[in-house]
Formats: structure tokens, sequence, C-alpha cells
């Protein structure tokens, strides 16, 4: 499981808790988010843009 | 960064915020009614009951153009440490009771027979420059991270029923800024007249369609609770609802009035703030990143301390989760002639506004009109005038 990081504001996605509020309940494999999801707190970045942040599960 | 405290304590000794306390001058105008209505009935002239547009169209433009500049910055490694000063929060928490405080005395002031139409038109237009301006108010709370500040953000809009932009805004605008998607940034030709049904209509659907994604992705309805374009507009039915039981059904064109005052006043803002500017594709077709190139700035101070730094609009939009008073200039961004208050007053003129506007969209593209946002029907027209005609043509 990997964690992913809006390289503007910080926001975190990791795979474990999702984000529920987006519509990603925990375990949603980053895979699965399309690329044009924009970063939820700053709208700035897309996930394409984001960064991972460790592959350590 | 923990290996730089002592450069940390020595910039702290070095810089002061010089505004801290001239922040509280933003909780002047949820006053405004107030004040309007105490000298309307100590001198008996009704004109006192227009202070709020007055104060706004043209005391401060007049502040404005007599003051100098504010480019002060914080230092880099106090940025932390100011957003964590709770003080500055607090300062735009206390606009929200007395905002309330203005509507529901102005509702009962309309409800009785003491004002005339003309104070009452005037109490209505007050009390809508409040609903506007707490409009930006909910704008600095929604892009919180903070569950407390974004209730509250939808709580400062529930009076100008204007809930979906705490959605539009963060998750539209901010996404398609500078872009000819997006309904709330103004492109060059067109007239705020013909901006304001565009980005008012636009906001709506956009709202609307933003929030759906997230339930799809779940299979489940977004016709729910948990959709905040529908419980901020609950918020709102709700609100008015109760006036409208309490104070009786005769305040409604009121409520409907001053919304529409508050709602045109921030689409306004809305309207000078990215004028003209356009976002480049890149190889890839997507739109470029965002960049201080992307947003009209300005550093006069009254318009900057009555609006929590709303101009340094280039940073904002490069950071939009940080908190006002962190908020920097940035040397490369455009900058307006005055402040936003005055080219608000600019923007009510459409051949005035192009007069002073369209000469410094082309300057910042360096005579290439072809690289701004140009209104589709006026296209041909701009091209010719500016003399790039024979130069490529950008489909938008």
């Amino acid at each position: 499981m990997s964690s992913y990081q809006c390289d503007s504001c910080g926001y975190t996605f990791n795979e474990v808790d999702g984000d529920p509020r987006e519509g990603f309940p925990s375990g949603t494999d980053w895979d699965d988010v399309p690329d044009d999801w924009a970063c939820p707190d700053c709208g700035v970045r897309e996930k394409i843009d984001f960064v991972v942040l460790d592959e350590a599960g | 960064m923990t290996s730089v405290a002592p450069e940390t304590s020595t910039s702290e000794e070095a810089w002061t915020d010089r505004k801290r306390y001239l922040w509280l001058f933003g909780l002047l105008i949820p006053t405004f009614p107030f004040l309007g209505g105490g000298l309307a009935s100590l001198t008996g002239w009704n004109g006192f009951w227009y202070i709020g547009p007055v104060l706004i169209l043209v005391v401060i433009p007049l502040i404005d153009l007599s003051t100098g500049l504010d480019r002060s910055n914080p230092p880099d490694d106090l940025i932390k440490s100011l957003e964590e000063d709770k003080y500055y929060r607090w300062v735009t928490f206390l606009y929200l009771p007395l905002q309330y405080a203005a509507l529901i005395w102005a509702c009962w002031l309309w409800s009785g027979d003491s004002l005339s139409l003309a104070a009452e038109i005037g109490l209505a237009l007050t009390v809508g420059t409040v609903a506007g301006v707490g409009i930006n108010t909910a704008h600095e709370l929604g892009h919180k991270r903070e569950s407390v500040e974004r209730w509250l953000a939808k709580i400062a809009l529930a009076q100008s029923f204007y809930g979906h932009f705490y959605i539009e805004h963060n998750r539209g605008h901010h996404v398609k800024v500078a872009t000819p998607e997006d309904p709330a940034s103004a492109r060059m030709g067109e007239s705020l007249y013909m901006f304001l049904p565009r980005t008012i209509g636009g906001s709506v659907r956009s709202a609307w369609r933003l929030e759906q994604p997230r339930f799809k992705r779940r299979n489940q309805s977004h016709w729910s609770l948990r959709n905040d374009v529908l419980n901020a507009w609950l918020m709102s039915i709700v609100l008015w609802t109760a006036l409208v039981i309490f104070f009786g059904p005769q305040i409604l064109p009121f409520l409907i009035l001053q919304a529409f005052v508050g709602i045109v006043l921030l689409e306004t803002v809305n309207y000078l703030e990215h004028y003209g500017l356009l976002r480049q594709r890149t190889q890839t077709g997507r739109w470029e990143r965002v960049i201080p190139a992307h947003s009209w700035n300005s550093n006069n101070i009254a318009t900057n301390v009555l609006l929590y730094h709303l101009q340094r609009h280039s940073d904002h939009h490069a950071n939009p989760t940080r908190r006002y008073q962190a908020l920097r200039d940035d040397q490369e961004a455009p900058v307006l002639p005055t402040g936003y208050a005055g080219m608000i007053v600019l923007a009510l003129f459409p051949p005035l506004w192009r007069r002073v506007m369209d000469p410094r969209v082309l300057n910042h593209y360096d005579n290439d009109v072809t690289l701004a946002n140009i209104q589709p029907n006026k296209r041909d027209k701009i091209l010719e005038t500016y003399g790039t005609a024979d130069q490529q043509s950008v489909s938008s």
C-alpha cells in the first residue's frame, strides 16, 4: 500500500484509508483514481502530478 | 524546519506584522447597516441608509488612491507560525455574528413601517454589501482544511443563497481558472454585464456537476444531504423560511434584493481577478500549471485589509489553503491600476474598463493578443484592433 501527496499543498492520499468523502472507500487502489481527479484541498494539482511518498506497506 | 531555529528567532525579532490589528477593520463592514441607521436617525437624512455602497464604491477607492502601496511580505520561515496564530482566524469568525445581527435587525426594520421606501432600499443595498463581503469571508474560511471553518463558510453563504460557491470555487474555479472553461474567469472583450449571467448561471451548473462523481463512484444517489450543494441550499431555505415566519412575507423582497446585491458584488470582484488572462496548453494538451501571471493583483492597502488580502490573488491561486495573513505579494504578477474597490467602479462602465484594461492585457502578453483569453464573439474584432490578425488564431 502506498501514499501519494499533492506537491502543491501536501494533501496525502493513502490507499489504506482512501478518501471516503471523495467516493474512494478505504482500500481504494491508486490506479482506480481517475487521472483528472483534482486535489480535494487545493485544486491546483491533479492525480498525475501527485508524488509517491512510500512503497512500504 | 527544525535545523534553522536560530534564524527563525532572528526573523521574528526583525519582522512584525504591521497589519495585525488593521485586519479588525474588516469587521467594520457588517456594522455598516447599524452605522447608517444611527446616522440617519441622528440627522434625519435617509441618504445614510446607502452607506454600504457609498463606502465600497466611493470612499474606499478614494482611500486606495490616496494611500501608498503595501508590499510587505512575511519572511518564508515565519509563514507557518503566522498561519498558526489563532488570532487571525478569530478575526474572520467574528464577521459572522455581526453579519447575522445586521441581517436580523434589517428584517425587523423592513417588516415595520418606520422606514420610507427610499430608506428601505438603501438598507437592502447596505445589507447586500455586507452579504457580498460575507461571501469573501466565506471564501477565506472555505479554503481551509479544518471542518469548523468549512462549516462557518457555508453559514456565511446562507444569507446570500450562494452556498454552492463553496464547491464551485474550490473544486471548479481553482482547477479551471484562466481558461475558457471557467465560468468565473472573465474574457478580454467581455463586459461585466455579459460576464454576470455567464458566471452566475455557470457556477450553479458547475457546482451541481462537480458534486456528482464522488457519489457515482460509490453507486450512491447525489440527491443526498451529504451533497454539499444541497445541504448549503437547505441552510438558506431554513434561514429564509425562519425569517419570513418571524417577520412576515413582506421581507421577501428585502431578502431577494440583498442577496442579489451580495452576489453581484462578489461576481464583479471575480470579473476583475482574471480578466483576459489565459493559461496556455502544454504539449500533452493539459492547461499549464497556474502561475502568478494568471491573476490580477493589487497592493492597495485599504481594499487588502477589508478583503483579507484577496488582492494578493496570485499567491492565493498558487497556495489556495494558505491563510490570508500569510499571503505574499508576487513581483511577477500583473498589477491592476488601483485596488479592487476602485476597479469595481470601472467595471460598471464597460467602455472605460476596456480602455484601461485591454492595453494592460496586451502589454502583459508582450503585444501578442492571441495569448489572451478572448471573448469568442469579439475575437475577430480584437485581433483586428491589436494588429495581430495575421498571426496564428488560437481556437478556444
